[in-house]
Formats: structure tokens, C-alpha cells, sequence
């Protein structure tokens, strides 16, 4: 993977012109929206680790979170940064690239390469922007199973993620049941909470009302939205740590200063250090893309999907369930996790639950938890060997 | 709702453990409430070929079972087990851990809804050492297997054998098997009266079912 410098053109690159594998889908097979209508062309950009086997019976799906993309385990073309979960997929790793072959696709209506609102759109030559379509959860995993035919994998003995991520992990298991030999939501939910919806509807206004946005049509204008997009990158950086994981790193610590300054500037640490992730989002990020993975994640419901009942959603399920919380995220909290497992057992599938201690919120699940690699693992290597998945002949460990 | 009464966790130690292994059927699906580090759940996946699933309350013994590769959900049986179907699983199994129950005859009519069997092994509070240490010393019996002080024990519910014999006629419950174990877990001599159970067994183990299935 070829590093890039962080640049306005490379995010923009990496939409049109994505440094990752590609397969296009032409006219002749449009993608079918769950909000009537339909995609054609289309593409999906993906990455993938380790090899797959003979029998393509070990790939393991990795879905990404809203505003992460398909370099899960590489040094990212936008960013130059080490992959997003490079602690977790990797040689000798929980996801374990020597005996899995692993997948992550970047998801409709994002921005590096799979097609979404900066993309061109076939009908005027310009990009989408508010003319692409208002896509599901449900819609980035049909265009996900569409993948795994073009590569020829039937049935994905694991689909993982957390966060929106988990979201499309239920979506596949209640989707496609007969597809997902085993599958880990972590640190997500069966719905999108009223208070969650409130604070997309916070970041989409705030990138809405930045003049530069021009009614979605700032990459025709040459404009960004940059202030609007890094406000609600604030608003939404908060709502991934915890009160005390924030209180712990900055307390009330001046910024490069002994004093306040009685004035607006970024006197306190933690003032400097949202300034400082809302600035870098805004390179890496597009913020149409934003808007619209955001109402992605507003209208998830499963149970609604199911006649009001989530058990009715995994109803004969065979897939083998781990299920992952921690104990400080408040966006997606344990009581959400544990709705999910009550209604698996109700439907008896098999489900293992872990509340995972720690202080550091919602992001927990992308940081180096021990619980959280040796839950991996566990899991991970048991339904290897209740699948009976061999590696050179050896059986799983 | 670890194990509060049996120290060894030797796999192979413990007698017990494979004595309530031994009563479950080959290849059945088994639900084990309260399933602490898992070793019951391994020894009934490993020696019987058992679809076995736990229930366990504290935090490190989910972690630790989900690390060895169990199936097994962080819960609390006293409000998770409505959740489960009606006779969802063939056997479930609530090892040492009724006496720590805040509804222990709520939990035990779950456990016969949800299993075609439930199996309860739990310490006999009516065992002569445990008589005669309340008659001489006067104050709240402190065992080598039941080792807390009043104050700080997790067992909040204890019973006597003939409690939980008359539990089971309260409830409408049909005694399929019963044994009285003593401390090693091993059988006390068979050839008692029943009655006598109550005074020579440190423990039990009842095999429930719903008479009118």
C-alpha cells in the first residue's frame, strides 16, 4: 500500500479512484435499495488478509464502523496510519490472517470507493451528492452478500464488527441466517436509541448550516464544509469516550498555558484536543457520506424489520452468537447488548454474552483490551473447531 | 453465582460435578445455571456430547468460560431466565448455587418450564454436623464446605433436604432421581432410609420433572 500524504485530493481520490481492490457492477446488475429504487452502476472497494482455502470455507468478514473504511489491518492511503483494527486481524492475531482469510469492504454510501454521495453519478456527470439515494444497514449488507458471490464465498464462517459494524453483523445473521456460521456484534444494538438519533441530527445540522456545504453540492463548487463537518465530529467524539475516560486524560489541564486567557481560545486541553479531531476528520471524510451513514444508522430496526419482535428476527437460527458490551459506552450501552441475547435465547440460538470492564467508552472496542482479544479468541477458535476447519490439513487448536 | 461450597476445581476432582454429568443423557441440550469457570459445561461437552450452554452471574467467569470457547452469557438467574423458551433445552442444571437465589422457587419452576429435566444439587443445611454445632456452639454454623461468616455469605436461601423434598410437592415438581452425597460428592450408603438422608447427606441432588408431560 503506497502511502499518500494527507491532502483534500487524496480523500477525493479515494473515492473515485479508491488504492484497494474494486468490483464494479454495471447497468445490467443494479443493486435493489430497501427504500424502493435502485443502484446501477455500482461498485464495492475491499480489502482482504491471508488466503482463502480450498474449500472457501475460512473467511471472515469484518464490517466497519460508521466513519472507519476497509483498511482494517494496513497503513491507510488517506490517513497513513496503521489500519483501524491491525490489534485485532494479523498474523497470530485474534483474527488470525495465518488460518482465516479476511474481508472488509468499504460500505455503500461511504466514501473510499465502494459508491456512495461522492461518487459520479451516470445520469448528470457530477457527483451524487444529495441525489444518491438514502441507503439501510440492510442495503450495505445486500451489497456485502453481493461481494461474497463475485468471490465465491458462500457461507462466511464469521462476520464481526462493532458499532454500526455490530449493526451489520445482526443484519447479515437475520438477513442471510444460512450463510453466517458464527457472528460477533460487539458494542452495538438492535435499534438506534431516541438519544442517538439526537445526536446525528446534531452533527447533520451542523454540517448542513456550514455555508460551504452549498446544499450538498460543495465538490461541484470547489467548497468544504470543513467547520460544519468538524463540529459534529466534536459532538460525536464525545459520545465514543466516557465521562471518566475524558476526565482521566485532560481533568481540567490548560492547553500549553498556565492561566485562562479570558477569552474563546482552546484554553482547556480537552477544548484543543476536539479542535484537533474535528480538523483531522474533516481531511479524511466526506461530508455528504457522513449525513448519509448517519440516517443509515437513525433507521436501523431489526425487531420493526420482524414484526415487532427481535426473537422472530433469529428464529431457527443456527449461527453461533458472541455477544460483546463494555461497561462505560453510553452510546451503545450493556442493556442494548443484553437485548439481543434475550431475544437469541428466546429464539435458542447459541449465544455467548461478555460485559467487558473498562473506563474507556464506546471506542473500547478498538482498543487493546486483553477481555477483549481473549473473548475473541475463544470464540473465535471454538466455532473453527465445531466447524471443523482444518489449516494444512491440522486441525484448529 | 460461583461455586460457594466446593473449593477444588480440579477438573478431575471433581466428583461431583461428573456424578450430575453422569445423570444427563448423551447428546442432549443442557442449560447450566450458574456455571462459574465452566468446568461442568466442559466435562458434559467433552464426556457426554452435550449442546451445553451456561448462565453465569459474575463477570470473570463468563470471560474466562468464553475465553476457553464456551457458550455462556454474563446473567443473573433470577431475572434472565424468563427469557428462555419453554423446553428449549433437556436438562437444566442448577449446580450449587440455589441457596444464593433471591427466589429459589421461582428459579426451580423456570427451570422445569425451559427443561424437560431440572437437576438441583445443593449443600443440606440438615446434616448432623451442622445440627450439633448450632445445639452446642449457638451460633451460625462455619463448615469446611460452607466456609462464609453470617454476615458476609452470598447463601442467602439455605434448605434441608426434607425443605426441599416438600418444595418439590409445593410445587407440583415430580422426583425423578434423588441422591444425598457426602462431602467428596460420593453417594452415602444407598441402603438408608430416606429419612435419614436429611441427617447423614452433605449435599443433594434431585432430578425434577412436570408430572403431567
Amino acid at each position: 500500500m503506497t502511502h499518500r500524504t494527507v491532502s483534500d485530493t487524496g480523500q477525493r481520490n479515494e473515492a473515485t479512484h479508491p488504492s484497494s481492490a474494486v468490483v464494479h457492477f454495471g447497468a445490467e446488475t443494479p443493486l435493489l435499495l430497501e427504500g424502493g429504487g435502485q443502484l446501477a452502476p455500482w461498485s464495492i472497494a475491499y480489502q482482504t488478509y491471508g488466503q482463502l482455502n480450498a474449500e472457501r470455507s475460512n473467511a471472515i468478514l469484518i464490517c466497519h464502523a460508521l466513519t472507519g473504511d476497509q483498511h482494517v489491518a494496513n497503513v491507510n492511503p488517506v490517513t497513513g496510519k496503521p489500519g483501524w483494527w491491525e490489534t485485532m486481524v494479523g498474523p497470530g492475531k485474534p483474527f488470525d490472517t495465518n488460518r482465516f482469510f479476511i474481508i472488509c469492504s468499504n460500505v455503500l454510501g461511504s466514501c473510499l470507493g465502494t459508491t456512495g454521495p461522492a461518487s459520479i453519478n451516470p445520469a448528470t456527470e457530477r457527483p451524487y451528492a444529495l441525489d444518491f439515494p438514502v441507503v439501510t444497514i440492510r442495503d450495505m449488507v445486500n451489497a456485502q452478500a453481493r461481494l461474497m458471490d463475485h468471490l465465491g464465498i458462500e457461507t462466511i464462517f464469521c462476520v464481526a464488527g462493532g458499532s454500526m459494524g455490530g449493526m451489520q453483523v445482526l443484519e447479515w445473521a437475520a438477513s442471510y441466517p444460512h450463510r453466517v456460521f458464527s457472528a460477533m456484534p460487539i458494542a452495538t444494538a438492535a435499534k438506534h436509541s431516541a438519544q442517538n438519533i439526537a445526536f446525528h441530527e446534531v452533527g447533520r445540522q451542523a454540517v448542513m448550516a456550514d455555508p460551504e456545504w452549498r446544499k450538498g453540492r460543495y465538490l461541484d463548487e470547489g467548497t468544504r464544509p470543513e467547520k460544519g463537518l468538524a463540529v459534529a465530529r466534536m459532538a460525536a467524539h464525545i459520545t465514543y469516550l466516557s465521562e471518566q475516560a475524558l476526565h482521566r486524560k485532560f481533568g481540567r489541564n490548560f492547553q500549553d498555558r498556565m492561566a485562562p486567557t479570558f477569552s474563546f481560545d482552546a484554553d482547556f486541553e480537552v477544548e484543543s484536543y476536539l479542535r484537533y479531531q474535528g480538523r483531522t476528520f474533516v481531511e479524511r471524510f466526506d461530508a455528504n457520506s457522513y449525513l448519509f451513514l448517519t440516517r443509515a444508522m437513525d433507521y436501523f430496526d431489526l425487531a420493526k424489520d420482524h414484526g415487532g419482535s427481535l426473537a422472530r428476527a433469529f428464529s431457527g437460527s443456527k449461527t453461533r452468537f458472541c455477544v460483546m458490551s463494555f461497561t462505560s459506552d453510553w452510546l451503545f450501552p450493556t442493556r442494548d447488548s443484553r437485548a439481543i441475547v434475550h431475544a437469541l435465547n428466546a429464539a435458542g440460538a447459541s449465544v455467548s454474552f461478555v460485559e467487558i470492564e473498562t473506563d474507556k467508552g464506546h471506542d473500547a472496542f478498538l482498543l487493546e483490551l486483553p477481555d477483549l482479544f481473549n473473548t475473541t479468541r475463544g470464540f473465535i477458535d471454538s466455532a473453527a473447531r465445531a466447524k471443523g476447519l482444518t489449516v494444512n490439513g491440522v486441525p484448529t487448536p | 453465582m460461583t461455586f460457594t461450597t466446593l473449593q477444588d476445581d480440579q477438573y478431575n476432582a471433581r466428583v461431583d460435578l461428573h456424578h450430575l454429568a453422569a445423570m444427563v443423557a448423551e447428546g442432549s441440550r443442557v442449560l447450566d445455571v450458574g456455571c462459574g469457570d465452566g468446568t461442568l459445561l466442559r466435562i458434559l461437552a467433552e464426556r457426554r456430547g452435550a449442546d451445553a450452554r451456561g448462565i453465569e452471574l459474575s463477570q470473570s467467569g463468563v470471560n474466562e468460560c468464553v475465553a476457553k470457547g464456551l457458550s455462556v452469557i454474563q446473567g443473573d438467574a433470577d431475572s434472565d431466565l424468563v427469557f428462555y423458551p419453554d423446553q428449549s433445552f433437556d436438562y437444566v442444571i442448577l449446580s450449587q448455587t440455589l441457596q444464593a437465589m433471591n427466589r429459589p422457587r421461582d428459579v426451580v419452576e423456570h427451570m422445569l418450564r425451559i427443561g424437560r429435566y431440572a437437576i438441583v444439587s445443593f449443600p443440606n443445611f440438615g446434616h448432623w454436623r451442622i445440627r450439633l454445632q448450632l445445639l452446642f456452639s449457638g451460633r451460625m454454623p462455619v463448615t469446611k464446605n460452607l466456609s462464609y461468616s453470617w454476615y458476609e455469605t452470598p447463601n442467602i436461601h439455605f434448605c434441608t433436604i426434607d425443605d426441599f423434598t416438600s418444595l418439590c410437592k409445593e410445587i407440583d415438581a415430580k422426583i425423578d432421581d434423588a441422591v444425598a452425597l457426602d462431602r467428596f460428592g460420593i453417594p452415602v450408603r444407598t441402603e438408608l432410609p430416606r429419612s435419614l438422608w436429611n441427617f447423614f447427606g452433605e449435599q443433594a441432588v434431585f432430578v425434577l420433572s412436570r408430572e403431567n408431560r
